[in-house]
């Protein structure tokens, strides 16, 4: 058709999946922040912002594992917040119980990814329904096993992830621990994005039937993405639970945030496209949007309906632009 | 009846369509060949009314017209045939015809005339009985071409765009698609003829057009000119010999790979052997078991009674990995679906095989590093290594996947049509690449449907029908031996 050009394709040439689109938009914000909240650009409260973003970013990259290779994780939520409830009742206020518990939460999010996996690629459920089901039953499990109300405390040693920082550090004011977690964890995504399995989790997302018989051992290669998933949110339940405390709300609603924050830093839904950087980027991006609106007077209570328009426009705005062959 | 003059198209800038002259005769097969990129679909889509030309005029029934979209040009009488089909798989065969024109009795749709009419229609066209009352879904490729042509011609099409017709039929339904092509011609329909298959433009067309780089070479009479003068044309340059020399005798090694009574839910007994250094061609129709046997020996699909031996030795080959560990190596059929991946760069692409095997973290710069080379070797043509595959030609993106397994060192390598659908001379460029694996001593398995091809590459050939391996032809075979095995006219 000689009027196929919409105008979304009329938008300037930048490369599908890259990460220009996501900087224009953190940029746009930051001058509207900046505009309106001047003081929230000082390196002080900046670094508390960054620490504080910190869980979500990690959630971010490990749902852009499993989203780049073509599935969904919508667990990571129910998960944190059984993480969370469960350590508490663990350490139950005990110091010498921190790094037990610690290693206890990361080796069972890594279980709870591997279940995940397993039951999506080998018993071909599909990770939407799975994923989902593992929802429910942490959430049932989590309740189910504290009668209701969680019981006992975090340790002061487990809550100084989340919310201590190195002091008066020069030029930066203070750096929170949570952000140097951060960094290295995202530091390693990237890296790992680069190696031989980054490389191959991706052509799974994009064509499963092309790395299969180019050798790719797709349904584990599939596999080992719930589990970075899940390991993430296992670090985020430490670094939310420290900063936040001990709730059944810890991480509600968190893996539609990470889901939001993938898709807006130009990760393809169904896989194969984006970078983990721009996922990341995309977590930031979101905590900075909801930062301005809560300087701008507009209430929390929106935030799904922002989050869930996101995703909606973001979609829309890459299918458009993609040519559909 | 179509006369285009001068006729230019720039897309961002660059040209792709550069002063192109063009006439087409009633009751006149008129081809046009090139290479992918010569042009060919914007000229069609320019007359056809997909694109407005920059320049030029398009002269249709003795007027200058300027097609505002595809509906006016099929409105005016001219009809195209995709290689993508365009009918509505759930509506009937009369439904799809009359789309959007549907005889009309008191305000409704009057269903027994479009049925007649249809009716009429496919039987003026010598189509052979067709349930007009049926979903198009459930008809054949061959008869879907029939119902889109019957389409075209609903709409008293004066001349008929046909793009690439033969791809997607099988070898004897190109022979019905032909009688139907020279029924309409000599009803007086203009046809305008695209195909890479250079054997149908001989045995349909009147005279040939050439493209390349977006202008027209040459038109000739097809009666004064020779493959070799085409194809010459086509690439700019001599394909000498056209085909790679065959083995001699003494280059062909020992017996690499065995099947004996190899069986699964397509085959059936199945007995092979692949020697080293030899490139045996797999002939026969589609459907016939000729991708069934490559997939089982691939693991995909695998042998499920049978013995595979290689070396000697027995292998178990249950999967795709199996068959890469020992040495076995298959380019499919289905490119774009198996083997690139679209959105990944041309080195992630020719990558990808090598990094699911693995390596140490040592050797991956070095790998890196061959690869390039490698990419370099097969003459890859791209805006760099880092440029996503999607964007190539099918001929390059072949050499890419080829490049993917040839840094592995297949010693038994499975071919699935590898020049399907490809330009004249990435095909060159693949035969040669196929030639070379076998002189480096590997054991090379070609299935072909493209009978000269077969012929011209295969040091030995094997027929395929219904599941088994009808019979075994040696070089220098001819393509009515090939057919005759193929269909059991000969046993």
């Amino acid at each position: 058709m000689t009027t196929g050009d919409t105008l979304l394709r009329r938008l300037p040439r930048v490369r599908a999946g890259g990460l220009l689109p996501i900087l224009v938009i953190l940029g746009v914000l930051l001058i509207l922040v900046a505009i309106r909240q001047p003081g929230f650009l000082a390196p002080g409260s900046l670094m508390s912002f960054l620490g504080r973003s910190a869980p979500i970013i990690l959630l971010a990259a490990g749902q852009y594992f499993v989203i780049v290779s073509g599935e969904f994780d919508l667990s990571v939520g129910s998960l944190v917040t059984a993480q969370v409830v469960i350590a508490a009742r663990l350490i139950d206020g005990e110091p010498d119980r921190t790094w037990p518990v610690v290693a206890l939460v990361i080796v069972s999010s890594a279980f709870v990814g591997l279940v995940n996996g397993v039951i999506t690629t080998w018993l071909r459920v599909p990770s939407f329904i799975t994923t989902l089901g593992m929802l429910l039953i942490l959430v049932g499990a989590v309740y189910f096993w504290s009668d209701g109300s969680p019981k006992g405390e975090l340790s002061e040693q487990f809550r100084r992830f989340g919310r201590r920082a190195f002091e008066d550090v020069p030029v930066f004011g203070r750096v929170p621990y949570a952000l140097l977690v951060v960094l290295v964890l995202a530091l390693l995504a990237i890296v790992l994005m680069r190696s031989d399995f980054g490389r191959t989790l991706v052509a799974v997302g994009d064509s499963p039937r092309a790395a299969e018989l180019s050798g790719v051992r797709v349904a584990r290669t599939r596999t080992i993405a719930f589990v970075l998933s899940g390991v993430a949110a296992g670090v985020a339940a430490i670094l939310l639970g420290g900063y936040s405390g001990v709730s059944f709300q810890a991480g509600s609603g968190l893996e539609f945030s990470a889901i939001t924050a993938v898709v807006l830093g130009g990760v393809a839904l169904g896989g194969g496209r984006g970078a983990v950087l721009g996922a990341m980027l995309g977590a930031l991006t979101l905590e900075l949007l909801f930062a301005l609106m809560n300087f701008s007077g507009v209430s929390g209570t929106v935030r799904p309906a922002v989050q869930g328009a996101i995703i909606l426009l973001a979609v829309a705005v890459s299918a458009a632009r993609s040519p559909s062959d | 009846m179509l006369a285009l003059r001068a006729v230019g198209k720039s897309f961002l800038g660059v040209r792709v369509l550069d002063g192109v002259d063009l006439d087409v005769a009633p009751g006149e097969v008129h081809a046009v060949v090139g290479e992918n990129g010569a042009g060919k679909s914007t000229l069609m889509k320019i007359i056809s009314g997909g694109y407005a030309p920059d320049e030029g005029s398009v002269v249709f029934a003795g007027e200058t017209r300027t097609f505002r979209g595809p509906r006016e040009a099929r409105r005016a009488g001219i009809g195209i045939i995709h290689q993508e089909f365009t009918l509505l798989p759930d509506r009937t065969v009369a439904e799809n015809v009359y789309l959007g024109h549907e005889p009309v009795r008191r305000g409704l749709v009057d269903r027994r005339e479009m049925l007649a009419r249809t009716s009429a229609l496919l039987a003026s066209m010598g189509a052979g009985p067709m349930p007009v009352d049926a979903p198009v879904g459930r008809l054949g490729i061959a008869q879907r071409q029939v119902v889109e042509i019957a389409k075209a011609l609903a709409l008293d099409a004066r001349l008929l765009i046909m793009d690439e017709p033969t791809a997607a039929l099988a070898d004897h339904e190109v022979e019905l698609l032909y009688a139907l092509v020279r029924r309409l011609r000599d009803q007086g329909i203009g046809l305008l003829y695209v195909s890479h298959r250079l054997a149908e433009v001989f045995d349909l067309s009147e005279r040939i057009t050439v493209l390349k780089d977006g202008r027209r070479v040459t038109t000739v009479r097809t009666a004064q000119t020779t493959t070799d003068e085409l194809v010459r044309h086509m690439v700019g340059r001599d394909l000498s010999g056209y085909y790679p020399g065959r083995a001699a005798p003494a280059d062909v090694g020992p017996v690499l790979l065995t099947v004996r009574g190899g069986g699964n839910r397509k085959l059936h007994d199945v007995d092979l052997r692949l020697r080293a250094g030899e490139v045996v061609g797999v002939g026969g129709l589609q459907g016939s078991g000729r991708s069934a046997l490559a997939r089982a020996l691939f693991g995909v699909a695998p042998f499920t009674t049978g013995q595979v031996d290689l070396d000697g030795k027995p292998v178990r080959v249950v999967s795709p990995r199996a068959a890469m560990r020992a040495g076995i190596a298959y380019v499919s059929e289905d490119r774009k679906g198996e083997g690139i991946v679209a959105r990944q760069s041309v080195l992630d692409n020719a990558l990808l095989a090598g990094r699911a095997i693995g390596g140490s973290w040592s050797g991956r710069s070095a790998r890196t590093a061959r690869m390039r080379d490698l990419l370099g070797a097969v003459d890859v043509r791209s805006a760099g290594v880092d440029q996503e595959i999607r964007f190539l030609s099918g001929g390059n993106q072949q050499k890419v996947v080829l490049a993917r397994w040839l840094a592995l060192g297949p010693r038994v390598m499975l071919f699935d049509e590898p020049t399907r659908g490809i330009d004249v001379g990435a095909t060159s460029a693949i035969h040669d690449v196929v030639r070379r694996l076998a002189r480096d001593g590997a054991a090379v398995l070609m299935i072909s449907s493209d009978l000269p091809e077969l012929l011209g590459m295969s040091d030995r050939i094997v027929v395929m029908r219904e599941g088994r391996i009808a019979g075994e032809l040696p070089a220098g075979a001819s393509e009515a031996d090939v057919v005759a095995l193929a269909v059991g006219a000969v046993t």
